[in-house]
């Protein structure tokens, strides 16, 4: 391991530039360690966004060296290009400022594709019970880890060519509540995410499938959303 | 365009790529079989002239790829071009209708030699 790191950081908004930076090399440094001594140390009006530097918020996301990445779990050691590393904002959204995008979109696109739970039940009846061994709820379960990153939002390919397309990320969370028993919302949610916008835009690059730092597969949910639209179309129910 | 036409439009495109697939596959199994020994004009119409499996196979084809082709345009231009107003559907359709109207030209241009 060498003493420092050339670091370059992406400077002001949509349009802007690179800065960089010499930041000492330490044990098991993550990409946020890095960042966050360059905002501690170096340049105080850096801004960037994290919060729980554990891998469950999913709020400190950046394009390290090209690719979108949860910079709390990512290992200097890892990414590291002969000791350079190149830190911008995330692509597909606006960029607010240095790293810190706008994420409006990302999560209007969670609500367009129906992604809150409808249940029927109320507080004064029993709990629902649900079979874990169950293949839907299993199905379910394989996406529902999801910490909206938005990782897979901008490693998308078709996100960036169609910026109305809901996006893996919105696409794997309506698949979760199709997959699940207790949700009502049906016709409706499948209504919401067939079309041009929806999963019939996936081209399966699988991108989305191998950036997800959870090692979920929006892909696989994808697909099945385009069964289930299917299913529902050849019924007439579309 | 609702859901119901553009999940029509994805189901139509899946199900003329299957038909296709089959057909590129009889037509170049065909192709090698034909060249075999030489090609000729008079050779093809031999085959084809007068007959209704040929005609019904080729005429098949031709509506499979008028299906297929304007579809998968379609993304592209909305993709590539950012074309996603109503005129992008008209030019396909008008595309779709060339497609088919030269494609059973042909077909029929063997048939009846």
């Amino acid at each position: 391991m060498s003493a420092s790191l050339k670091v370059r950081v992406w400077r002001g908004g949509a349009k802007g530039a690179f800065q960089e930076f010499d930041v000492p090399r330490a044990p098991s440094q993550t990409v946020l360690d890095v960042v966050t001594h360059i905002q501690r140390k170096l340049d105080p009006t850096l801004a960037y966004r994290y919060a729980c530097r554990v891998g469950m918020c999913g709020s400190c996301a950046m394009t390290v060296n090209g690719v979108p990445r949860w910079t709390c779990r990512t290992h200097v050691d890892r990414v590291s290009k002969n000791d350079e590393l190149a830190v911008a904002p995330l692509k597909n959204l606006p960029v607010i400022r240095d790293l810190v995008t706008d994420m409006r979109e990302f999560f209007d696109k969670w609500a367009r594709a129906r992604g809150s739970f409808t249940g029927r039940r109320t507080r004064r009846e029993e709990f629902h019970q649900v079979v874990p061994s169950d293949a839907s709820r299993r199905q379910a379960d394989a996406g529902i880890e999801c910490i909206g990153c938005a990782v897979c939002y901008s490693a998308c390919d078709v996100v960036a060519w169609h910026p109305e397309y809901l996006g893996p990320a919105a696409l794997n969370r309506a698949w979760t509540l199709v997959k699940d028993e207790r949700d009502t919302l049906g016709l409706e949610r499948l209504r919401a995410v067939a079309g041009d916008a929806g999963c019939h835009a996936c081209h399966t690059h699988m991108s989305c499938t191998e950036a997800c730092p959870k090692h979920l597969s929006p892909t696989a949910g994808i697909a099945g959303l385009k069964r289930e639209v299917l299913k529902a179309a050849l019924k007439g129910e579309l | 365009m609702n859901p119901r036409t553009e999940t029509t439009l994805w189901i139509l495109q899946r199900a003329s790529a299957a038909v296709l697939a089959l057909c590129v596959t009889v037509h170049l199994a065909t192709i090698i079989y034909a060249v075999r020994g030489g090609l000729t004009a008079a050779e093809i119409l031999a085959r084809t002239r007068g007959n209704n499996a040929w005609l019904a196979f080729y005429a098949l084809f031709v509506v499979a790829v008028s299906i297929h082709a304007p579809i998968g345009l379609r993304a592209v231009l909305g993709e590539w071009l950012g074309w996603r107003a109503r005129s992008r559907d008209f030019a396909l359709v008008l595309f779709a209708a060339a497609l088919a109207w030269l494609g059973l030209h042909a077909v029929l241009g063997v048939f009846l030699g």
